[in-house]
């Protein structure tokens, strides 16, 4: 068993507004191996977004903040690092790509100059050393013809070429965790399948640890190792990929492997799931999916289940599971 | 990109020979030259030698051509309430403009680059309000009422700088004050207002996850893009700038540019104000053009797309 | 089925640090709004009664009762020069005032909306002819433009009110113009051509409407805009001539007489302080219609 890069303990992260506290991310705790591939999947609004900006601790400011809890990156918390420390780390060690590739990138720089940046910050390379760094990083993505690349603009590439240039800006520097946020969810579906295809490769080649966040089934069956469901703020259940799909303990995860089209199945009513997530200043007494559950008991709407252990990868908080 | 330019000045120079036309017609709308320059007891013999030196008994359409065969030769006629040539008028005042006009331009960008900026991006903070403050009140109380007060409160009250004159350093020190103040809060807030947009912008996201120094985020990646929207609005910056220099230069008996429009205006003397027209005609379009062209160079995709 | 506010909205955007709106905070909002609303309704007020209200005619001279400070019985914010009483010109001038504003926001908010849609909708050469001019008379200085008018028309209201408009609708179209390309390219005003609507029909019927919104943000912004501008011709000697108070030649009128043996600083600062209270309170309400209509605007 290879060693755990990220341990996220009992994560609290809440938005101070005019209307008063939102706890988006409350009391979530995972962890992820090395060259191993965590998902995070969720309905949009669930916190796994903020999750991953918790981690990176680039909340919007002002009004976010991380009220609790650990994020420990290779033994060291950097919930506690200090400002200086942390941007030191950032680039580094922890890296993300995020959702929008038409908006990621600087448009009034070339490529290239945005990739060296990243090298330059982070690593004490004599300038001649620079650029075949840079055209390396491009390499590992799968860049056609770096040499020439590296002076275009971001306007110059198409989407699926410019998330692989975001990809090569956050991979530049071999950090050790790569958080990925929707990366695929803008792109074409053909594109989609080449790029989940690197990531692999990726990991291969560099033993990366990926936190993959989506609202896709489909990409997390085809890349992730394990998963996280995450609902309104907390993970419901965690478990290795096959087993989420064969044998889903938690209602919640049931429903949304339902709700995944099918095409070998003919005739069938799309299923979706009952009511709507509850708003995050509102939240419900009790299990906070009670509401929408179709097997919900009476102690469900009363008190919030706790997190079980199954097996060592599998957890699950629901009070059907003993 | 140089076809883009060429396109472009081609442009400027319809447009400026339309306004040259629309100025040349304006001037004479309706007023009579002569109700001014001549006396109660002229004779209709002497009014008629006074339009006849003027040039102005001919038909308009011989006026038009003579004008503008006396604009190319850079002959820009007498002026009628001084004893001299309008490009005399110009070549004193137009110096002493520039003087004026320069040190208030730099001074005003820089100022509404550094406070837009500390404003954007420490909000909330007494600097931001403070900014907002300046920023609405700035716009909402008149320029020269501000400068008058100034003038009150600085020179007649606490006697500390000079109202006139314009020979020492001190001496520049309430103008170009006033200056600024016209320019500072309409920049400033769109600094601000431009600076808070690229601020949410993913892009200056992904600058912060390479863990670059918040210094370097904001003014290498931010300000870069933050400037494209200001600099479009250039061409309106400078008639703002043209405005407030009249006036200033009212208040201040600054001899430029400015302060001789308004008098020429007094008099009726066309010639003086029309060629003030169109050499500031000529900086508008010459300002339009290259705001135009630095557009397309901070904006790659502009210069790639023309080219 | 409970009420959701999706925590999606709160990832991208929440920007504020306070939890529950403080009392204060409300209070200054509230403020905002109901203080520049009572100072545009006693402009009003002034602009249509000041032949009732003020207590003397603006051009009665009192040469016994010269540069009276503000105070003097009889004389509430001081006498002039001529020894005309402040308040009574500072309500005229409100008058006055109003009249060029009002007129000239009428003339350039509607020449240059239509012109706006028309070049939006229509596209084309259209377009770029009409954008072209517009960039002109944007960067064109209007202090230059009102300079050359008063030269060859001399100053009076009209000229003042042509100066202001002959310039000014170009802001409009301009504004007018992006929203009308927006609207243009959306559904509606497709279904509106696949039912064969004309293009006249389409602009009226469709395009004006959704435009009313931001126009009318602006034009309450333009009235204090209009005010200081042209108070700014009145104080050169440009705009409107004495004996008619405008603030701006009252301001001007002052200015001879600030230093000793007069001070009469009142003569100056009155009206200036009016221009300014009356543009704050124009920007402060166009910022407050923008909110109501579309609070995801709000600048703060």
């Amino acid at each position: 068993m290879s060693n755990i890069v990220l341990q996220v303990e009992d994560l609290h992260t809440s938005f101070f507004t005019r209307m008063g506290e939102v706890k988006a991310v409350d009391g979530v705790s995972f962890f992820v191996r090395e060259s191993e591939t965590f998902g995070i999947v969720g309905e949009s609004g669930c916190g796994k977004s903020v999750t991953g900006l918790s981690i990176m601790r680039l909340l919007p400011e002002p009004g976010g903040r991380v009220t609790g809890g650990k994020v420990i990156l290779e033994g060291k918390n950097i919930l506690e690092l200090n400002k200086k420390m942390m941007r030191a780390y950032r680039g580094k060690m922890v890296s993300m790509i995020l959702q929008d590739p038409m908006q990621s990138l600087n448009p009034v720089y070339q490529i290239g100059d945005q990739i060296a940046e990243s090298v330059r910050l982070h690593q004490d390379l004599p300038e001649n050393m620079v650029e075949p760094e840079v055209i390396s990083a491009l390499r590992l993505l799968r860049i056609p013809a770096p040499e020439s690349r590296i002076n275009e603009y971001p306007f110059q590439l198409s989407g699926g070429m410019r998330q692989r240039v975001v990809g090569a800006i956050a991979m530049s520097c071999r950090p050790r965790l790569l958080i990925a946020d929707e990366p695929t969810t803008a792109l074409d579906a053909t594109i989609q399948a080449q790029y989940i295809a690197l990531f692999e490769d990726i990991q291969a080649k560099t033993n990366v640890a990926i936190i993959f966040i989506t609202h896709d089934f489909a990409v997390i069956s085809r890349i992730c190792d394990r998963v996280g469901v995450m609902y309104a703020g907390k993970i419901v259940e965690t478990a290795p990929t096959r087993e989420i799909f064969k044998a889903p303990r938690h209602p919640y995860t049931s429903a949304l492997i339902q709700s995944v089209p099918r095409l070998d199945r003919k005739d069938e009513r799309l299923f979706s799931i009952e009511g709507q997530p509850p708003s995050m200043m509102h939240l419900p007494a009790g299990c906070r999916f009670s509401p929408r559950c179709t097997v919900s008991m009476d102690i469900c709407k009363e008190q919030e289940p706790p997190e079980i252990k199954l097996t060592e990868d599998h957890s699950v908080s629901c009070w059907r599971v003993k | 990109m140089t076809r883009f330019i060429i396109i472009r000045f081609l442009q400027s120079i319809v447009a400026f020979f339309g306004i040259m036309v629309l100025v040349f017609f304006l001037v004479r709308a309706s007023g009579d030259p002569t109700v001014f320059l001549r006396s109660t007891t002229s004779t209709p013999e002497q009014v008629d030698l006074l339009r006849h030196k003027l040039g102005i008994d001919k038909g308009i359409g011989t006026q038009f051509w003579i004008y503008l065969k006396d604009y190319a030769k850079l002959d820009f006629g007498q002026s009628y309430s001084q004893q001299r040539t309008v490009a005399q008028e110009i070549k004193d005042s137009l110096p002493n403009t520039l003087k004026l006009g320069i040190p208030s331009f730099v001074i005003g960008m820089i100022l509404a680059i550094l406070l837009g900026v500390w404003s954007a991006t420490k909000r909330d903070s007494w600097i931001d309000n403070g900014v907002k403050f300046i920023a609405v009140l700035g716009q909402a109380l008149p320029g020269f009422w501000v400068a008058i007060m100034a003038v009150f409160i600085f020179s007649v009250h606490w006697r500390l700088l000079p109202a006139q004159g314009n020979n020492s350093i001190a001496c520049y020190v309430l103008p170009v004050g006033t200056m600024v103040f016209f320019m500072l809060p309409g920049m400033m807030r769109l600094v601000r207002s431009s600076m808070l947009d690229v601020l949410d912008s993913e892009y200056v996201k992904l600058a912060r996850i390479k863990g670059l120094s918040e210094t370097k985020v904001i003014w290498k990646h931010a300000l870069r893009n933050a400037m494209i929207s200001p600099l479009t609005t250039a061409g309106m910056l400078f008639a703002g700038i043209v405005g407030g220099a009249v006036i200033t230069e009212n208040i201040f008996n600054w001899p430029g540019m400015g302060r001789l429009a308004v008098t020429a205006t007094m008099a009726r003397d066309f010639p003086v104000v029309q060629t003030i027209a169109l050499l500031v005609a000529i900086m508008v379009l010459g300002i339009n053009l290259f705001v135009d062209i630095a557009y397309a160079w901070v904006d790659p995709q502009i210069r790639y797309q023309k080219s | 089925m409970q009420t959701q506010t999706t925590a999606t909205a709160i990832d991208t955007k929440a920007k504020r640090k306070y939890s529950g709106m403080p009392r204060s905070r409300r209070i200054m909002q509230n403020l905002t709004f109901w203080i520049p609303v009572v100072i545009f309704a006693l402009l009003i007020t002034c602009a249509i009664f000041a032949h009732f209200i003020a207590p003397y005619p603006f051009d009665k001279m009192d040469m016994v009762n010269r540069w009276a400070p503000p105070g003097t019985p009889g004389h509430l914010l001081g006498t002039d020069t001529l020894g005309r009483d402040i308040l009574s010109r500072v309500i005229y001038g409100a008058q006055t005032s109003l009249a060029v504003s009002l007129l000239v926001v009428a003339i350039t908010a509607g020449f240059g909306t239509a012109l706006g849609i028309l070049s939006g909708y229509l596209g084309g050469n259209v377009d770029s002819v009409i954008m072209r001019i517009t960039d002109i008379a944007l960067s064109f200085p209007g202090m230059l433009m009102a300079i050359l008018l008063a030269v060859s028309l001399g100053p009076g209201f009209m000229t003042v009110v042509f100066a202001l408009s002959i310039l000014g609708w170009a802001g409009y179209t301009r504004l007018v113009r992006g929203e009308a390309l927006r609207i243009r390219n959306s559904d509606f005003v497709a279904q509106a051509r696949v039912a064969g609507a004309s293009s006249w029909r389409i602009m009226l019927v469709h395009i004006f409407p959704n435009i009313v919104n931001p126009l009318i943000v602006i034009m309450t912004m333009a009235v204090g805009m209009m005010i200081l501008a042209e108070s700014g011709m009145s104080y050169l000697g440009i705009g409107i001539p004495p004996p008619r108070p405008s603030w701006g030649n009252m301001v001007s009128d002052g200015r001879a007489y600030l230093s000793p043996p007069q001070s009469a600083w009142w003569i100056s600062v009155f009206p200036g302080i009016c221009i300014g209270l009356v543009v704050m309170s124009g920007n402060f309400l166009g910022d407050w219609v923008r909110d109501k209509m579309d609070p995801r605007l709000r600048q703060l």
